[in-house]
């Protein structure tokens, strides 16, 4: 039971970094029908940039915490988010209106291209970052096992359910939502409205670079090392949670988030650790070949 | 003044030319009609003068402004709204919602003033506020497609077949409102239409489309008095 209880706050963690990481590939997904194959990257761009800022606060003499990781956040977001607008306009918008298959190759190419440059700018090996956040509650002990949930933890899940909410307020509430949405169901229709559709895309891609970084930031600070390689794995991981809980929907993004970190935690867990990508990999097979629309995806019925 | 002139206008979609170069007038609140057979062009006419597609070649200018090779949100910005061929409401929407939508390019503190109107227009509309327009009858679509039209308080509104799937007596009253918002407001209308003896009483002047190219054009009245209308587009009508 205290095994159990443990798993599932480390896998609720672990779902909240994919999570967010998720919304992106959705959002975009819904808005142009292509998969951002290097919004992985955008991840571990934004994990890049937090370390650097947390370096380079320390030399500055920024230590007062809150406000260090504050700072961290907001550097990251920006950073990340610059990245995720000269993306789109830099390897989709040109290929706009192409055939379908050409946005994805681009995206690739993008992701490989992201991964070299900053391997070497940055070096290839791991980089570590001191823990910062340390201890947590001991909120259950039994036989000298006991079940601990540390700050991090706590911060990371509060974090998520934060944004989440507040994202879910900004798609559904506002006017930037609301086109969001329209461009979503009818670019066309959208631009005979006033909406400058170019504008809500690259604004889109903004949003979901935002929050990669979140997650790019949660991940340095959860984990304590990153490389130029971690958006790739964490990129398909979050991919899949997107396709588990239907691509296009945002809860769809968040459940299946929380689910991918909870399958993977569980299987390292009571299976074998070396097969935990294998047990993720495979959800993404079966929901393709057995719900296809994913757990909250609409099926693809309206009247016309 | 002219609020919309069509000159010389070529479309193509791919290698089909859909216009073959147009010419058409329409005074400040003048209701002018356009009829014609299914697939003459007068859709693709609609969307040209929106930008989308492009006129290949031609000009179109919009109070006196050349709006050719505009962007479509730059070109309906500048007091333009259309209620386009099927519908094209947001189906995963709510009512609400596509009328905030229609509201995008107008001044917001009219929206609640805009809001009554529409739904005086069409009070179906306001008992179904919240619910998705993709769950709407397809009337009561035409009518939302029409009033989010509205909702952007258009200098010039075109309409594409907006008696389509209606019944008879909602025609009526959309024309009667059509008529009612011409008069009171000033408001400048061009419509398209199948149902071309309804669109010709309501209209001004009209312009008969074939084959993507203007044949015929007058009063509305001289128009239905014309026996090749008459043989070609008003035959069992009413």
């Amino acid at each position: 039971m205290e095994y159990f209880v443990q798993q599932l706050i480390n896998g609720l963690a672990l779902g909240s970094i994919y999570g967010l990481i998720a919304i992106g590939y959705t959002m975009v997904y819904g808005i142009i029908g292509m998969i951002n194959f290097a919004h992985g990257d955008v991840f571990m761009i934004g994990a890049f940039v937090a370390l650097i800022t947390f370096l380079v606060l320390g030399m500055i003499g920024i230590t007062w915490l809150p406000f260090a990781l504050l700072l961290v956040l907001v550097v990251a977001m920006v950073v990340a988010s610059v990245y995720g607008w000269a993306i789109e306009r830099l390897a989709y918008r040109p290929l706009r209106g192409s055939f379908r298959l050409a946005p994805l190759i681009s995206a690739i190419g993008m992701s490989i291209l992201l991964q070299n440059y900053v391997q070497i700018t940055q070096g290839a090996r791991v980089k570590p970052l001191p823990p910062l956040i340390q201890g947590g509650f001991v909120i259950m002990e039994n036989d000298g096992f006991t079940v601990s949930l540390s700050y991090m933890q706590i911060i990371i899940v509060a974090l998520t359910v934060i944004l989440m909410i507040a994202f879910s307020a900004l798609i559904s509430r506002t006017a930037l939502g609301r086109a969001q949405r329209a461009c979503e169901q009818d670019r066309t229709m959208a631009a005979l409205l006033g909406i400058n559709v170019d504008r809500t895309i690259s604004l889109t891609f903004v949003m979901g670079a935002a929050l990669a970084a979140v997650a790019g930031l949660m991940f340095l600070v959860y984990y304590g090392v990153i490389d130029f390689f971690i958006g790739f794995l964490a990129g398909v991981k979050a991919f899949t949670a997107a396709v588990l809980g239907g691509i296009g929907s945002l809860p769809g993004a968040m459940l299946g988030g929380l689910l991918i970190g909870l399958i993977e935690t569980f299987w390292s867990a009571y299976f074998t650790i070396e097969y935990k990508d294998v047990a993720a990999f495979s959800i993404l097979i079966m929901v393709l070949i057995f719900r296809p629309t994913g757990l909250l995806g609409r099926p693809e019925v309206e009247k016309v | 003044m002219t609020m919309l002139s069509v000159a010389g206008v070529h479309t193509f979609y791919g290698n089909i030319e859909a216009l073959r170069g147009v010419d058409i007038e329409v005074g400040e609140g003048e209701i002018v009609t356009l009829i014609g057979a299914n697939g003459a062009g007068k859709s693709t006419l609609l969307m040209t003068i929106c930008g989308n597609p492009a006129a290949a070649r031609g000009q179109i200018a919009f109070a006196g402004e050349n709006i050719t090779a505009m962007p479509t949100f730059e070109i309906v910005r500048r007091g333009i709204a259309q209620s386009p061929e099927g519908r094209r409401i947001f189906p995963r929407m709510s009512v609400l919602e596509n009328l905030q939508m229609g509201a995008t390019t107008a001044p917001p503190e009219h929206f609640g003033a805009d809001l009554e109107q529409a739904f005086t227009l069409f009070p179906i509309l306001k008992a179904r506020k919240d619910q998705r327009a993709g769950t709407l009858s397809g009337g009561e679509q035409q009518m939302l497609a029409i009033a989010r039209a509205l909702m952007s308080r258009p200098r010039l509104l075109l309409l594409d077949e907006p008696s389509l799937g209606l019944a008879p007596l909602v025609v009526r009253q959309i024309f009667d409102t059509l008529k009612r918002i011409n008069a009171e407001q000033g408001m400048t209308i061009f419509l398209v239409e199948q149902n071309a003896y309804h669109a010709l009483k309501l209209a001004h002047r009209g312009y008969v489309m074939v084959n993507g190219r203007i044949t015929l054009s007058g009063s509305g009245a001289d128009l239905l008095a014309m026996p090749e209308v008459r043989a070609a587009y008003l035959e069992g009508g009413h």
